[in-house]
């Protein structure tokens, strides 16, 4: 974990409510893919976490969805101005069970931490099958830029209008996996986890005091004992989540 | 060259900065981020005597200039906080901590006590009475006068060294309630916990919070600190911890002219890691700034 200033390169909206902002600055103690942020904002008590979608030595990239007072005023910041940062928080994807050919599902704003993933995966020499799941097609975002990286894209929104209509789960006869990485909202990962032929990995949300392990807000409780969200998680594998 | 140090019931500390319970772990997470021995020291994590996973979440409210939390005294237990956590922690903190112990009956606490009492890096014992007593339909221990000195005497008869009893704001007369320690034979007071507060979600109609209440604390809870600090330093002899709000090296100026002899910084951790080195580093200039040389000639300097 490193705290530091960070200078906005860029920030666009992507989709329905989602922006795309660049950070430069330190990224020494982001470690891998699927870590977060913890991002300052004036007029705000706690910081908001926020998920790494992508890196390199000098810029992070997240994607966020306006949800709330702090990520409106995230969305209105201007190139050049800057940001107070935690950053290289949590654990995060462990790319050393993945098999030849592992499956990543995303869920809405779930999808930004498979971005980097998925490269790190490509880079490993998998063949890696991607499902995106959006309620709408004015919410989807990522589809060409996954493709770009050489993975198998399905897209799915629950009303039909982009992709194949219905749920992420919808797209599972489509693919074969050895193993799955996910990100995404709670009624998502029941459906993954009763669906999934496989082991696999869900990075968790939860509102965070702190964000790197003082504060024990975000506890989870595990078949391995208690787990903090923002300290031994975010991502938890199959095996040890309690439902 | 100003001097920072203050003497707590004989325990000389370096400055009167000293992170405050549930907001610091057992300390060692921040030995990563500085180093953790220029703290006066450390208040360390509720510990009781059961293993506790605390309360469902979402446990964490942001409000205005301050938070609720409702963690609900996660800790692993007396027993493997002495034999995990606080080995942890001796290896990267050389100096006495000051053991935060809870319970829910009288039985509880001078169990724990008991225990941290007889390790060598602990140097106080501070009590926190703000618990719902299992014997007595849950009231908090810490709302009578009675109850408080109950645990104090307890805790008292089976430890030997200094005890701070940690009140809770959330009473009609914490003045009381810190002379009925004090008669008890309390050493020293430790105030306040956080005040009871509570948000709701205008999407979900819900209360935030899944315990629905929480503890509220954060700079927004400082003016309530400094003035229970200065109502309780006027009533006992007996030295106080100020705690509630503290953010900066002014504040703790400010909670030392109210009464206190040393200061916890709680809430401001979370939002800043380093909330109190840069505090510790402040001080020495604030004190040159308000003609201030020995930090120990300020306490309940407004009085």
């Amino acid at each position: 974990m490193n705290n530091s200033i960070y200078t906005i390169v860029s920030n666009e909206k992507i989709a329905k409510d989602v922006f795309k902002m660049i950070l430069e600055g330190d990224t020494s103690s982001i470690k891998t893919s699927g870590q977060f942020i913890n991002i300052k904002l004036d007029g705000f008590f706690l910081r908001r976490p926020i998920s790494i979608c992508d890196y390199d030595d000098k810029t992070i990239t997240i994607i966020y969805k306006v949800v709330g007072q702090g990520t409106d005023v995230l969305s209105t910041m201007k190139q050049g101005e800057k940001l107070d940062v935690l950053a290289g928080l949590g654990n995060g994807y462990d790319t050393s069970k993945s098999g030849s050919s592992p499956l990543l599902i995303g869920g809405g704003v779930g999808v930004p931490p498979l971005y980097n993933l998925c490269k790190r995966l490509i880079k490993e020499g998998k063949k890696v099958s991607v499902i995106l799941g959006f309620n709408t097609a004015d919410e989807v975002f990522f589809e060409n830029e996954f493709k770009a990286l050489g993975a198998d894209v399905y897209v799915t929104t629950a009303d039909g209008s982009h992709g194949i209509k219905g749920f992420v789960t919808n797209a599972f006869d489509k693919v074969d996996y050895t193993y799955f990485f996910t990100c995404g909202p709670m009624p998502m990962f029941k459906a993954i986890d009763a669906a999934a032929k496989t082991s696999g990995q869900f990075s968790f949300e939860e509102r965070m005091g702190c964000g790197f392990g003082a504060c024990m807000g975000c506890t989870h409780k595990t078949k391995e004992g208690n787990k903090r969200v923002c300290k031994e998680g975010p991502v938890f594998v199959k095996e040890e989540i309690i439902w | 060259m100003v001097n920072t140090k203050v003497t707590l019931s004989g325990l000389t500390l370096d400055n009167p900065v000293i992170p405050a319970s549930g907001t610091f772990g057992f300390g060692y997470e921040f030995a990563d981020i500085y180093d953790i021995n220029i703290l006066g020291s450390i208040s360390c994590k509720g510990t009781t005597k059961d293993p506790r996973f605390g309360n469902p979440t979402p446990r964490i409210a942001e409000c205005s200039v301050g938070m609720i939390n409702s963690v609900g005294l996660q800790n692993p237990g007396v027993d493997k906080v002495i034999s995990e956590e606080l080995p942890k922690l001796a290896k990267v903190y050389k100096k006495p901590i000051i053991a935060n112990v809870s319970g829910f009956s009288i039985d509880d606490y001078a169990y724990t006590c008991e225990k941290m009492d007889a390790q060598e890096q602990v140097g106080i014992l501070e009590v926190n009475v703000s618990c719902p007593n299992v014997h007595n339909g849950g009231m908090s221990f810490g709302t009578t006068p009675e109850s408080a000195a109950a645990v104090t005497k307890a805790v008292k008869a089976v430890t030997k060294k200094p005890v701070y009893i940690k009140l809770s704001p959330n009473v009609t007369d914490i003045v009381s309630i810190a002379k009925a320690c004090e008669e008890a034979g309390a050493d020293g007071i430790s105030l306040i916990n956080t005040l009871l507060g509570m948000r709701i979600d205008l999407r979900t109609r819900k209360p935030v919070i899944a315990n629905k209440m929480g503890g509220f604390s954060g700079p927004a809870i400082f003016p309530v600190a400094v003035r229970m600090v200065y109502q309780v330093y006027e009533a006992v002899n007996i030295p106080i911890i100020g705690m509630g709000g503290v953010a900066t090296a002014r504040d703790v100026i400010e909670m030392m002219l109210a009464g206190a002899t040393a200061v916890q910084v709680g809430a401001a951790n979370l939002v800043d890691p380093c909330a109190c080195p840069n505090i510790i580093k402040d001080l020495p200039a604030v004190m040159e700034q308000y003609g201030i040389e020995n930090l120990t000639d300020i306490i309940g300097g407004s009085h």
